[in-house]
């Protein structure tokens, strides 16, 4: 066996070692790289009431309840939903439908107060136009603007 | 370096020209988005940077992986002349990155799978650029940085797939998934010009300071002998 085989060898070894090293370690922190929880997982009791953290899905069609600086609304992710308390600016793309991720805490009746709101954009791209006639021609795909 | 040096005026030309194209075609002639407006013009800088951070540290990884291996100069001279260009252009994509989540999600920073793990390489690239020149012996420096390059690729993949393994702000891929883009064409066209010009940019910078770098390394020699008498 030559030098540069074994060379080789030695890097492809390390390499496998070192990817499953990271895999591993990721696996570990799965939860902690998590960026928001969704509906589902609240309701299911994976979250602990009174800690602090993130909650994403869409807000529901008709749920938005602005009393001055005060709103309330609903966020799903297609099976369970859960409420949100909110006092502050919303950010330009919050919309009924609209993906949206929300930083507070959580109380005992699993209603949410949200100290902050973000919006979350969608990976998809087209001219206002092509949106319209999407719309109109009925091929707007279901969940396209999550 | 013989067959790429003579082609660096061409090549220049072509980086003009294709980045004068890409501009116009992103900034003027492509449409506004149906739910961002205007502001989805940061696009065509950000994605061809953040394209260009991933592939600047492939190729880099490639060239330390030939220089481990084969021990081929010019490929330790490849990766160390590549660095500070991937870093700037990582460096590009985390500031138009910033800059588009502040009016669309409404914050400057989180920290998301995505976000946090291209930080990470930036950083990579902060310590390969410091590594390499850690060492009073510029071979030396070159060497542990390319075993810093192999180690630090683990995180390639990572922000690849760091927007379907776990939830993020950030959304996921729009060009390269399964299933086409999901992109209209009018917008996808000024992005892989845009693309195309980078990487044109970065082949140009490249040459320039790979000869540099020769250069530099034929003037040490010199020195070294004459000091040697």
């Amino acid at each position: 066996m030559g030098r540069k085989q074994r060379r080789l060898i030695i890097i492809l070894l390390s390499a496998l070692c070192l990817a499953a090293a990271a895999a591993l370690v990721m696996l570990a922190f799965r939860d902690n790289i998590v960026f928001f929880f969704g509906p589902s997982e609240i309701k299911a009791g994976k979250v602990q009431p009174g800690k602090r953290i993130r909650v994403g899905g869409l807000v529901v069609e008709g749920s938005v309840v602005k009393v001055g600086e005060k709103v309330s609304f609903g966020i799903t992710d297609g099976n369970e939903s859960v409420d949100i308390h909110y006092v502050g600016i919303l950010p330009d793309l919050f919309r009924e439908g609209q993906g949206i991720v929300a930083e507070g805490v959580l109380n005992q009746n699993l209603v949410f107060t949200a100290s902050e709101v973000l919006a979350k954009h969608d990976e998809n791209y087209m001219p206002p136009e092509v949106a319209e006639a999407l719309k109109k021609s009925g091929h707007w795909k279901e969940g396209m603007e999550q | 370096m013989a067959i790429a040096a003579p082609c660096l005026p061409w090549l220049s030309a072509a980086t003009v020209i294709c980045l004068a194209y890409g501009l116009y075609l992103s900034l003027i002639a492509s449409p506004a988005d149906y739910q961002q407006g205007e502001t989805v013009r940061i696009m065509y800088v950000h994605v061809p940077s953040a394209w260009m951070a991933l592939f600047v540290y492939t190729a880099m990884a490639v060239a330390s992986l030939v220089a481990v291996i084969w021990r081929h100069p010019l490929a330790e001279i490849a990766a160390q002349a590549s660095a500070p260009i991937g870093a700037a252009f990582t460096f590009c994509a985390l500031v138009t990155g910033s800059l588009w989540g502040k009016p669309m999600w409404g914050t400057w920073w989180v920290w998301d799978a995505r976000l946090t793990s291209v930080l990470i390489l930036f950083f990579i690239y902060i310590a390969h650029m410091a590594l390499t020149s850690a060492f009073d012996d510029p071979a030396r420096g070159r060497r542990a940085a390319a075993i810093l390059c192999l180690v630090g690729f683990v995180n390639v993949p990572i922000i690849k797939f760091s927007v379907e393994w776990w939830n993020t702000l950030h959304q996921p891929a729009s060009v390269i998934k399964m299933g086409g883009p999901s992109i209209h064409a009018d917008m996808l066209w000024p992005l892989l010009v845009m693309a195309l010009a980078f990487k044109l940019l970065y082949l140009c910078i490249l040459i320039v300071r790979m000869k540099n770098e020769l250069t530099a390394a034929r003037i040490r020699s010199l020195t070294a002998a004459r000091a040697r008498g």
